[in-house]
């Protein structure tokens, strides 16, 4: 029971109080880059949750495994940049041969997301934090669905903001920056907001 | 080679942020006090001239299929003897910083500076380039630690002029909300609004003179 509470808040934490974009700004690039339409930023949060949950897995078992056994913790971001850039060169190359429908849905997103902060950050952040396996893989998966919920909400409000009226030096990227701000004042009403003491 | 251009270029018509719009993670999430944003950008600006410089001098050996995973490589490398030896000689900063340091390394402003400039370059015209794009990163992180701490915490300096920095609003007025992320959006968002202004502004100035001419 006591792991399962444990899990429980690791994931609201994860999604709400702590979300990846808009409280601990990780993966910021992508959400700016891909919010212009709905549809393609489900796309890039999809893609996320799958590379998060999986670099979790994958960078925690060598962490373990492999640099913690040989004294090597030092070499975590050089390591853990290859693994992760290694697993999604690999889970394109599975996804094109086994699920191309899905692959279509996804292409142009996988090989962008090597440079996600946010990938590279749950990894280091699950060391940082001494979270065991099951918890950093649903740490992993937990902060992808954050991402996805802060990029599709984004993405409806700034299909709004194409064409309204504002000063022309914030036309674009500023007023884009000042919704997102906003968005992130709403995500505060979740700090310190604790369901199990 | 216009050193004096390229310096332009990384400061203002060209800067990594507040036009390229690169590097935004860390732009918003460190800068809280004047300290933290001239460490984060001194890192940044050594990184990128070493990446740059090695990148450059490799340009040729670099098979061009792996060019990306090769690149990230050498940041990486430089990245962890950085974030080594804050870690040994500038503790609090690297507290201060947290996983932001280990986090350069998907800056997009390094990988960008490598893949559209070093690959192409130089040895010499890269270190300067990096030198330039370092400095208009950490132009642009002092500016938004300045209004930040300013309006956040109504001081200046704090960890640079002494621990607590040099008081200039009474304790009471200054607005919380800009030091939380809030604030980093607001603040870059109105800056990124003011380079377009300014350069809007430029262009214009340009134009006019060549229809003077």
């Amino acid at each position: 029971m006591s792991t399962f509470i444990a899990l429980f808040t690791i994931s609201l934490n994860a999604i709400l109080a702590e979300n990846f974009i808009l409280v601990k700004f990780l993966g910021i690039c992508p959400f700016m880059g891909v919010s212009r339409k709905t549809g393609t930023a489900f796309g890039m949060g999809l893609a996320v949750i799958f590379v998060m949950g999986l670099a979790s897995a994958a960078t925690w078992a060598v962490n373990e495994f492999l640099l913690v056994r040989l004294g090597l913790e030092y070499m975590q971001t050089v390591v853990f940049i290859l693994v992760i850039a290694a697993l999604v060169q690999f889970v394109e190359m599975f996804l094109q041969k086994a699920l191309p429908a899905l692959y279509q849905a996804l292409g142009i997103y996988l090989p962008l997301i090597t440079t996600n902060c946010a990938v590279l950050g749950v990894a280091l952040l699950n060391i940082q934090n001494n979270y065991n396996f099951i918890e950093s893989v649903v740490y992993g998966v937990t902060g992808g669905i954050g991402f996805t919920l802060a990029i599709v909400l984004f993405s409806s409000v700034r299909e709004r903001l194409e064409d309204c009226d504002c000063p022309k030096a914030f036309k674009g990227f500023p007023l884009a920056l000042i919704a997102a701000g906003l968005l992130a004042l709403s995500f505060m009403g979740f700090s310190g907001f604790k369901v199990f003491g | 080679m216009n050193f004096k251009k390229q310096l332009k270029e990384g400061l203002l018509t060209n800067n990594p942020v507040l036009s390229q719009l690169l590097g935004m993670c860390s732009t918003m999430a460190i800068t809280t006090t004047l300290f933290n944003g001239l460490g984060m950008g001194l890192s940044v600006t050594i990184i990128l001239i070493c990446s740059n410089v090695v990148i450059s001098a490799l340009r040729r050996l670099i098979p061009d299929k792996i060019r990306i995973a090769a690149y990230i490589v050498v940041i990486a490398g430089f990245v962890t003897m950085v974030d080594l030896l804050l870690k040994a000689y500038v503790p609090t900063l690297s507290d201060s910083l947290g996983v932001f340091i280990p986090l350069i390394v998907v800056n997009c402003i390094i990988l960008g500076r490598a893949e559209a400039f070093a690959s192409k370059n130089g040895v010499l015209a890269s270190a300067v380039d990096g030198l330039t794009q370092g400095v208009g990163y950490t132009a642009a992180l002092v500016v938004m630690c300045i209004i930040r701490e300013f309006l956040g915490s109504g001081t200046f300096g704090k960890g640079v002029l002494g621990a607590d920095g040099v008081r200039i609003l009474p304790e009471q007025f200054p607005a919380l909300l800009v030091i939380l992320p809030v604030g980093g959006f607001l603040t870059l968002g109105c800056l990124i609004a003011l380079t377009q202004w300014v350069n809007r502004r430029l262009a214009e100035k340009e134009r006019e003179k060549e229809a003077v001419k």
